[in-house]
């Protein structure tokens, strides 16, 4: 219900603010120099004709069934566009994701557990500066490192998953750390302060006192309860990644989300950035839902609350 | 990790950035868009301290007048958000519970579903760039973090007894709300600014390196990144030097943040 209703205002506003362009979308699209016969051809084309409203629930009926139009620079249907262009971006989402968590809860647990110790003090420096790293410029160290001087890797490009899974992977692998480090940074840090939390709560002295080991206590009753917060993290860190592999695709040439929107943008194609764009929103909306779901799984007390 | 020095030294950092953007008001080494070909991607030392990059303009120069304008983009930013952000949380907390608390919250539900970058793009695909833009797209994102913030500090407040003596003695929910209740979050706005201080210089970098922030000949870090990409092989130095200055920069800023809220919120001086 709150996930259709999301949907249904963010749609509201990308199209509001699509409808906002000075003049008209179809002279904006094809600039000063058309003749008035394209920007009729256009008009038509774009079903400028209706009223807002009518356009609107036009626009939106075709969304809903997979249908976002036909992009006005490539000449063919948007979701096509999209379809190529999700399985660079959303497996390099995924990926640095992945990446991301795998790093940032050992990471963030050792810290926690030896707190004060030389390994806490240095993984909170390495953290502190991997939050104040922007991750393109990360992405650049990266490809100056590995690609250039120690020629492991190719300093961008995607060779396409037809040609094998693991050249695609490989393809992916720099962009994907350079996305996840700055990302794990924060969670690990999360994952220390939770666990520091978690640690100093009676339930764990009772956990102990019972005979648990102290990484019998954390394995079985520490870690399940410092999760939850974390858990929050890696749902918000979706959207920063999503939206930080749109930036980290033209660091790297990848054919992905990120390069069709610029483009969409320069060729002002308004059918493909409306389109990504409301993709985008709709990928960010549908992980928040889940991960209000998940939290039910991991914590019995929200279930019954709503 | 919380040692003593961590305020001083994030302040401290964070001031180099801000005397750099400032004098470069009315000084800088050489001009930045004095392009001398015959010197072009010098590397650092000798009368160009940082080198100078593809088109023989002063790194340093550069780094200064970029300085000016990713702080006045993340400023402003922040300002927006504050501005906007922190009279809808008074509001949501003073009508707790109400339609307007609910409009409130489910609109920043709203805004936080759309990261900055895109709102980047679509403001950028209708009005084309700008540092305007960038901004505004930075500004925007920032509106639910405040109202957030300000709301669930507001809300716990609103229980207390001298906002209860407040209303016994007749004061009106908007005056209580500016008198009793922003006064005493301030400092959590305090430390909430400088984080997104430190976060819009992040963000003004990534847009102006993707070309939706400040447009030639403004010389912005993220745009210094973004041209230097190709000649990084030739001359690393203009790639590193703008990256250093990010890193540093919001390094500075966010240690200024942790040490404030330490300085500012004695629950977390207790609690760690």
């Amino acid at each position: 219900m709150s996930l259709g209703l999301s949907l249904l205002a963010a749609s509201l506003v990308i199209f509001a603010v699509i409808e906002v362009i000075p003049g008209d979308p179809a002279s904006f699209m094809l600039g000063l120099n058309a003749s008035e016969e394209t920007v009729a051809a256009l008009r038509d084309e774009l079903g400028l004709g209706g009223g807002v409203v009518a356009r609107y629930f036009s626009w939106i009926g075709g969304v809903l069934v997979g249908d976002f139009g036909t992009s006005y620079t490539y000449r063919v249907p948007v979701s096509e566009l999209v379809a190529a262009r999700m399985w660079v971006s959303l497996p390099l989402t995924v990926y640095a994701l992945v990446l991301s968590t795998l790093i940032a809860i050992p990471v963030g647990a050792i810290a926690a557990s030896r707190r004060g110790s030389a390994a806490d003090y240095g993984i909170m420096g390495v953290t502190q500066l991997g939050v104040a790293m922007p991750n393109f410029w990360f992405a650049m160290l990266l490809v100056l490192v590995f690609a250039i001087n120690l020629r492991w890797f190719s300093a961008g490009g995607f060779p396409g998953w037809e040609r094998g899974f693991w050249g695609g992977v490989k393809a992916l692998t720099l962009p994907a750390i350079a996305l996840a480090l700055p990302q794990a940074s924060i969670l690990a840090r999360v994952m220390r302060s939770s666990l520091l939390e978690v640690l100093g709560q009676d339930y764990m002295r009772t956990a102990r006192a019972k005979g648990l080991t102290r990484g019998q206590a954390v394995r079985y009753h520490g870690l399940r309860n410092a999760l939850i917060p974390v858990m929050t993290i890696i749902g918000l860190q979706f959207s920063f990644l999503l939206a930080g592999a749109i930036i980290i695709e033209n660091v790297f040439f990848l054919p992905g989300l990120g390069r069709l929107i610029f483009q969409g943008i320069t060729q002002r194609d308004l059918v493909v950035v409306e389109s990504v764009v409301m993709l985008l929103v709709f990928a960010v909306i549908l992980v928040t839902f889940l991960v209000d779901l998940a939290y039910a799984a991991i914590d019995p007390r929200l279930r019954r609350g709503t | 990790m919380r040692f003593p020095g961590q305020l001083l030294f994030g302040t401290a950092l964070s001031a180099v950035f801000v005397v750099a953007a400032l004098v470069s008001l009315v000084w800088t080494p050489f001009a930045v868009d004095a392009l001398e070909i015959a010197n072009k991607l010098k590397p650092p030392g000798g009368t160009h301290l940082l080198g100078t990059d593809h088109f023989g303009r002063d790194i340093l120069s550069m780094l200064m007048v970029g300085a000016r304008v990713s702080i006045a983009v993340a400023v402003i930013a922040v300002g927006i958000g504050m501005a906007i952000g922190v009279p809808l949380g008074l509001l949501a907390a003073a009508n707790r519970g109400s339609l307007l608390d609910e409009v409130v919250m489910r609109g920043n539900d709203l805004v936080f579903a759309f990261p900055s970058l895109v709102i980047a793009i679509l403001i950028t695909a209708v009005f084309g760039p700008s540092a305007v833009n960038a901004i505004l797209a930075i500004g925007i994102f920032n509106i639910p973090v405040f109202a957030r913030v300000t709301r669930g500090g507001a809300l716990s407040l609103w229980t207390l007894d001298y906002v209860l003596a407040a209303r016994v003695a007749g004061k009106g929910k908007a005056r209580i709300s500016v008198e009793h209740i922003l006064t005493n979050i301030a400092n959590l706005l305090i430390v909430q600014g400088t984080i997104q201080f430190s976060l819009g210089i992040l963000a003004e970098a990534g847009l102006s390196y993707v070309g939706l922030g400040a447009q030639p000949p403004l010389p912005s870090w993220g745009r210094m990144l973004a041209e230097s990409q190709t000649m990084i092989s030739l001359a690393p130095h203009i790639a590193i030097f703008p990256g250093l200055a990010i890193v540093l920069t919001v390094l500075g800023l966010n240690l200024m943040g942790d040490g404030l809220r330490d300085v500012l919120d004695p629950r977390v001086r207790r609690g760690r």
